[in-house]
């Protein structure tokens, strides 16, 4: 029986929570209390906006206590968590629901709240996820298809497959090896696909397909 | 008219056959969209645009306008106005009148589709019949909502809460409700004539009928004479900056059939510039798209220096044709550029002077800026992404789950 990759893609639509932060305290209750959906929206939409260029560090977090709070020190830490690291969505909340704590303890003074008009909205995500029309049935089949499939497409099997829908890893690597393609499914699974953009990652993926179709 | 295949080459043809996929989802549901102008103002450019390409994809898409008279229009603007936060006087009668026009319109409609999409206040209390009528129904608002007057909010509000869903354009504009509120950001349309490529001919032609130099840099605000748009605050930025750099202003923009005031502040931008050559103020009729992407493409820098903004679509149409955009940070305007990267934002007149004299002094600079703005409208800006998210928002009120799965 041939083991073939169904393509399939999804399409974000954003909602509007009600929930607002002024200040670091209430972006912390904020991320207490958002449901899984809102977290992985603020840790996962800068990268279907900037698809080939990004100017924002990798979460809303991130950006908002810098660019609103001038808080540059907890700005960094919130940008360096590893959002690759965690399987779960409640393991990565609680990642950054403990350093905005340990922030807190350290600088208690530096509660202050931002600008008017430049509070923190929470939003959340609804996810519709589709068939396309493509199937691969090899590598080869794979490697063109990979080219041409919707960004979108990959967005899915790397991104949300893997965090949102609780699969063990990205759903291109799971495939590789099914195939016996051990080495390869290795090597995609070892990029951390949150520090490059999703053109990159494109990029990335159809130069490591590439070497084994060669090959 | 545009074709849906035309938008392959720009966005890229997988984008395109997503529309179709999504499309499929719907086949056999009745759009009807249903606002208070047939021409002018860019919620009526933006579903002149739309509709067509909804039923390239199969999806059955009405538009119907509301009837009304100058009273009628009158009031609507004084509703646009409290939203956006200025003070104003509406009184028991005039909320009567709005609801007894309103009413009348029901009448006049007569069917409705499956999903009804409401754009804007003015015929927002069209849904006091869904008992009645049944079907889905969205409410759609294009307005700056960030400060609204109590009382007009008030009014709204309980008219709101009786839609499915509520979609807004900028998270700044979110108030609590109790129904769920979309985030949707209007777009713009690359196959149009307002962002088409133009040749130099007619850039040149343009600037003829128009007396414009092309010789001597151009800063441009397109915009509806409004106050809000705030245009004697641009002149004042312009005049700060001409102490520097040699220049000229264009303030071009036309009026919508719903907009009573915009004759008023075109006076006082008359008077104002009168004795000054360099200062061009263009009412532009309808129709003058052509014009005004020619105006936009010919200019050294855009201004979008209003006080109050919906979400600013002149700010996309400037950044698609690469320009360097000084704009406010108000409404949808901060979606559109990132400080220093894709624009600059302001929130001075001092403020906006002194960028316009570091862009026409650094080129360079500008025209970074303009490239990275262009790519940012392009992946979250233009009408096909718009339109998945108005096909996606339709599927939404038939499938609640977070995941689904279609």
């Amino acid at each position: 029986m041939i083991n073939s990759f169904y393509f399939y893609t999804r399409l974000n639509l954003v909602e509007l929570l009600g929930i607002k932060a002024r200040n670091v305290i209430e972006l912390l209750k904020g991320i207490k209390e958002a449901p899984d959906a809102s977290i992985y929206h603020h840790t996962h939409h800068f990268l279907q906006q900037h698809i080939s260029l990004s100017p924002e560090p990798p979460n809303d977090f991130a950006f908002w206590t810098a660019n609103s709070l001038g808080l540059d020190k907890l700005s960094e830490r919130l940008a360096s968590v590893d959002t690759v690291k965690f399987g779960r969505i409640k393991d990565l909340r609680e990642k950054f629901i403990a350093t905005l704590e340990a922030y807190l303890k350290e600088a208690p003074d530096q509660n202050i709240n931002c600008p008017e008009g430049e509070e923190f909205h929470f939003m959340s995500c609804q996810t519709f996820v589709l068939p396309t029309p493509y199937k691969a049935n090899n590598l080869q089949e794979f490697y063109d298809i990979v080219q041409k499939v919707s960004i979108n497409s990959i967005y899915f099997h790397i991104f949300e497959a893997r965090l949102r829908l609780e699969r063990e890893g990205n759903d291109f690597s799971l495939w590789f090896e099914s195939i016996g393609e051990k080495k390869l499914a290795k090597s995609l699974s070892r990029i951390d696909p949150y520090t490059m953009t999703l053109e990159g990652l494109r990029k990335k993926i159809v130069q490591l397909v590439g070497k084994n179709v060669k090959a | 008219m545009s074709k849906l295949e035309d938008y392959s080459p720009i966005v890229g043809e997988s984008i395109v056959e997503e529309l179709f996929l999504l499309g499929r989802k719907l086949e056999g549901k009745v759009i009807q969209n249903i606002n208070s102008t047939a021409v002018g103002g860019g919620v009526a450019e933006i579903l002149a645009r739309i509709l067509p390409l909804l039923k390239q994809l199969n999806v059955q898409a009405r538009w119907d306008v509301i009837k009304g008279n100058e009273k009628f229009f009158m009031i609507t603007k004084k509703l646009h106005n409290g939203l956006h936060g200025i003070k104003v006087d509406i009184d028991h009668d005039e909320f009567n009148y709005l609801l007894e026009v309103n009413r009348e319109n029901v009448e006049y409609l007569s069917s409705f589709g499956d999903i009804v999409f409401i754009h804007d206040p003015q015929p927002i209390a069209l849904i006091e019949q869904k008992s009645k009528i049944g079907k889905k129904w969205i409410w759609r608002c294009h307005i700056d909502f960030t400060t609204p007057e109590k009382e007009i909010w008030e009014f709204l509000k309980k008219f709101i809460e009786m839609y499915d869903s509520a979609v807004f354009s900028a998270p700044a504009f979110l108030r609590p409700l109790s129904i769920p509120q979309i985030l949707i950001s209007p777009s713009i349309d690359p196959l149009s004539d307002k962002n088409r490529y133009l040749p130099e001919a007619v850039l040149n032609e343009v600037c003829e009928k128009y007396h414009i130099n092309r010789e001597k840099p151009i800063i441009t605000q397109i915009s509806r004479f409004d106050y809000l748009k705030d245009p004697l605050g641009v002149i004042k930025a312009y005049r700060l900056a001409r102490e520097h750099v040699d220049c000229q202003l264009i303030l071009a923009g036309g009026g919508a059939t719903d907009d009573p005031e915009g004759r008023k502040v075109l006076e006082e931008v008359q008077a104002e510039s009168a004795q000054d050559s360099d200062i061009h103020v263009l009412f532009l009729p309808p129709a003058s798209d052509v014009e005004v992407n020619a105006l936009q493409r010919v200019s050294n820098v855009i201004l979008q220096k209003s006080l109050k903004e919906g979400f600013g679509l002149t700010v996309a149409e400037a950044l698609w044709k690469s320009k360097a955009v000084i704009a406010s940070a108000v409404g949808g305007i901060p979606l559109q550029i990132t400080h220093k990267y894709s624009g600059i934002l302001t929130h001075t007149i001092e403020g906006t002077a002194y960028w316009i004299k570091q862009l026409l002094n650094e080129p360079e600079y500008a025209a970074r800026l303009g490239a990275n703005g262009k790519e940012h409208i392009k992946n979250n800006f233009l009408i096909t992404r718009h339109i998945r998210d108005y096909l996606l928002l339709f599927l939404s009120l038939y499938n609640q789950d977070d995941i689904v799965y279609l």
